[in-house]
């Protein structure tokens, strides 16, 4: 099924591919369409990236219009949208460089390189475990959780998963090989169900007598 | 198969770019294994989360002030 397609894919052209093109013909509008499509987008990598709201404002600002500048230099053989998120991903490891001065940063950043482990909690979740919290919770406890894994990890995650971007285009928009992504991939996956375990796991009730003193939370 | 060997194959399985023979094994294993079982729906469930619960959100109020800022940027030329 995906085979047919991605050859039926093959034969359109992209819609972006058109708004770029009236953009280069000197047609301010149609970035006006680009930037609304994508905007959201790119600050939701910035803030994966660079953790903070401020840094990730900037890096919407300076991701579109380093892209309107150099507009001349994409390539139709590529999306404009991974072209963009390249754009996005360089300002914001940029943005982490200026605030960790003298730090070097990238995207090799605490990695570990040995291969996924098989996870030691066992524990079954809740049936649609997200509804036990509120809305507001529920954002917290994803952002706690991806916030606390190597920025290596978390980056293939937020543009292979969140954002949508296949292993090929997540492998060349940030400078990977192709294995190298999907080992990141793996263990991010793996080390997100671990830490979310925490609190969607299924609540066992307590066999026989139960213990006569509570156990003490977050242990 | 063992636990390990499926792990290392679970992001396959769960993208759903297996042959249909490693497929066969996968579940195979998933048969007389619940700790996998777990494991392979417990992480569907975690990108599932992340896919459709929007944690960085973008008010409207700053995403317009930015918009603006950018187009502004670009009428001038940059």
């Amino acid at each position: 099924m995906s085979t047919i397609q991605s050859i039926a894919g093959e034969n359109e052209q992209h819609p972006d591919v058109a708004l770029v093109e009236r953009v280069r013909a000197g047609d301010v509008s149609a970035y006006d369409t680009l930037v609304r499509k994508y905007e959201r987008q790119v600050f939701r990598i910035a803030q994966h990236i660079t953790q903070n709201r401020e840094d990730a404002e900037d890096v919407v600002q300076d991701a579109f219009l380093k892209a309107y500048e150099k507009l001349d230099q994409f390539q139709g053989n590529s999306k404009f949208y991974t072209w963009l998120v390249r754009i996005a991903v360089n300002e914001s490891l940029m943005r982490l460089r200026k605030r960790r001065t003298g730090r070097m940063v990238s995207i090799d950043e605490d990695v570990e390189t040995e291969e996924g482990s098989v996870p030691r909690d066992l524990a079954d979740w809740a049936p649609d475990p997200e509804q036990n919290y509120t809305q507001s919770e529920l954002a917290e406890i994803l952002r706690k959780t991806i916030q606390g894994l190597p920025q290596g990890f978390r980056v293939v995650f937020a543009l292979r998963d969140v954002e949508g971007l296949s292993t090929e285009e997540t492998a060349e928009t940030l400078g990977l090989s192709v294995p190298a992504v999907k080992s990141r991939l793996l263990r991010a996956r793996l080390q997100l169900r671990e830490r979310l375990s925490r609190y969607f796991k299924r609540k066992t009730a307590p066999a026989g007598n139960g213990p006569a003193i509570a156990p003490q939370t977050g242990s | 198969m063992t636990c390990t060997e499926f792990i290392a194959l679970l992001d396959d399985l769960i993208d759903d770019s297996v042959t249909e023979t490693m497929r066969a094994d996968l579940q195979a294993h998933l048969k007389g294994c619940e700790h996998c079982e777990v494991t392979l729906n417990t992480t569907r469930k975690t990108i599932e989360i992340y896919r459709s619960h929007e944690i960085y959100d973008l008010p409207t109020d700053l995403r317009e002030r930015l918009h603006a800022a950018i187009m502004a940027r670009c009428k001038r030329g940059c």
